[in-house]
């Protein structure tokens, strides 16, 4: 069973407790192409729901990635600021961008689960 | 298909760009390839490693014919048709009354009294208009309805080229010539939009999907769409018109003055000659210059420029990441006073100010075959 949530902005959110890691889906790598460049945020900065909080840049355009949930940074994935390439080779595991602790868990039910996202993406096409 | 697609217009290889798997785009009105599978950073570094094989049938392509060609032309644009050499190839600018440019384009001499323009997509209809407004006796305009524009381009380009079409080897840059390509008559320029060696391929649409099947079987040579041909443009330091040449800058702001030569810079006898030659005596009020940001953050078009102290200086015109480079590159505008290689700059990038600085164009070393 997984613990993933989805954005319609395509956004992915992990849980465990009350810890949160944030990336983007894989239909959003791919659909954002080679990425070039990443922004992440810094330890301890406040982020809303559906606020910017990180910078993802392929080759052609800049994206925000929005916080799925509201909380404190804890840390950005420097791995892939420094290796950008990751974000397209692992989105859902080893190119996640930061962690939160999460402010306000009932802002997760407004979040999709796998099958949810996987049947908007069916939307999209 | 949505609304919008039935709205666009489909070049003659949209099926074979669907069947390689082409992830088309609006662009100037026509659905077009921004990329293949390979994605545009392995397009872009493929086409500075081997070959790349680029559509661009949505760009206009006109014969101009008549005894009074050369001389009607040189009345439109700056630059020297008169001394073009036959077989020769020459990029020039449409000037209006202000001295903005109101398109670019590559002047081809075909005969004394025959030349082949290619003009941009987004351009063409405006173009044909300017032209045809000002035509007078003796000379013909004939909009090319009838065939595809495709691009070789890339270190291996001459090779597959001359497994095709043997006599192609002899072209040097910027020549003109008429090409059996793979038994295909076609009118090829060694020129290109990419810094690299390579052709521009004038093909009958009706022969148009051969030719390209016939050169993407050659080894090393890829499908490459508009997403690489732009980063490839950026890093080779050719301007894109909308993005930065446009109806508001002059060909001596724009940095291009060099499409004029000593001829015309003395006879003037083009739209806007007074403004543009009283700029290249007393200098532009503001230049195009390269422009290299020091940290990893592309800087996009219409990033605003400041100078160390925080004042407005101008915008940036093109900006992304140079996959060949390895690093953001950019072009922008800023004051003649501030376009020497190196002065520091800043840029605005989601507010905050990242160091730049002027640099030398172009990022990645052209690579023509010149006579």
């Amino acid at each position: 069973m997984s613990d993933m949530r989805f954005t319609k902005d395509h956004e992915w959110i992990k849980v465990a407790g009350d810890v949160g890691t944030v990336g983007i889906s894989d239909y959003a790598q791919h659909a954002l192409g080679d990425v070039v460049f990443v922004e992440v945020p810094e330890k301890g900065r406040a982020v809303a729901k559906g606020a910017e909080a990180a910078v993802v840049e392929s080759v052609k355009a800049a994206s925000e990635v929005y916080s799925p949930v509201s909380g404190t940074v804890t840390a950005g994935n420097q791995a892939i600021v420094d290796q950008p390439g990751l974000v397209n080779e692992s989105p859902e595991d080893a190119g996640w961008f930061y962690t939160l602790t999460i402010a306000d868990p009932s802002e997760l039910a407004s979040l999709m689960d796998r099958a949810a996202y996987d049947a908007y993406l069916k939307t999209l096409e | 298909m949505s609304d919008s697609d039935t709205l666009l217009l489909n070049v003659p290889l949209d099926a074979l760009h669907r069947e390689l798997g082409g992830k088309m785009v609006p662009f100037a009105g026509y659905s077009m390839p921004v990329q293949y599978p390979a994605g545009v950073l392995t397009e872009h570094l493929h086409t500075r490693n081997a070959a790349s094989l680029f559509d661009v049938s949505h760009m206009g392509q006109v014969e101009i014919t008549g005894a009074d060609a050369v001389s009607w032309l040189e009345t439109l644009v700056p630059g020297d048709i008169r001394g073009l050499g036959i077989g020769k190839t020459r990029y020039t600018v449409f000037t209006n009354a202000q001295g903005g440019i109101l398109d670019d384009l590559m002047v081809s001499k075909l005969g004394d009294n025959r030349l082949f323009l290619v003009i941009n997509a987004a351009c063409k209809h405006a173009d044909v208009a300017h032209m045809r407004a000002h035509l007078t006796g003796g000379v013909t305009l004939r909009p090319i309805e009838d065939r595809a524009l495709v691009a070789l381009q890339g270190p291996k380009a001459a090779e597959a080229m001359v497994r095709l079409a043997p006599e192609a080897g002899a072209m040097t840059f910027m020549t003109i010539s008429e090409l059996s390509i793979a038994g295909i008559g076609c009118l090829a320029t060694r020129s290109g939009y990419t810094g690299e060696d390579g052709w521009e391929i004038s093909v009958p649409t009706a022969r148009a999907e051969e030719l390209v099947r016939a050169l993407l079987a050659q080894p090393g040579v890829m499908p490459a769409g508009l997403g690489a041909r732009d980063s490839l443009r950026l890093e080779a330091g050719l301007c894109l018109y909308g993005s930065d040449i446009d109806t508001t800058t002059t060909p001596v702001e724009a940095n291009i003055a060099w499409i004029m030569n000593k001829r015309r810079r003395a006879e003037g006898g083009f739209p806007g000659a007074e403004v543009i030659l009283g700029q290249l005596a007393t200098g532009a009020p503001r230049l195009r210059v390269g422009i290299q940001p020091v940290g990893r953050a592309p800087a996009r078009a219409h990033t605003e420029i400041t100078d160390t102290a925080g004042n407005r200086l101008g915008e940036i015109c093109s900006g992304g990441f140079g996959p060949s480079a390895d690093r953001p590159v950019a072009m922008g505008y800023v004051p003649a006073a501030f376009a020497a290689i190196g002065t520091p700059l800043k840029l605005v990038v989601r507010g905050k100010a990242l160091d730049a600085h002027v640099a030398a164009l172009p990022f990645v070393p052209h690579r023509y075959v010149k006579a």
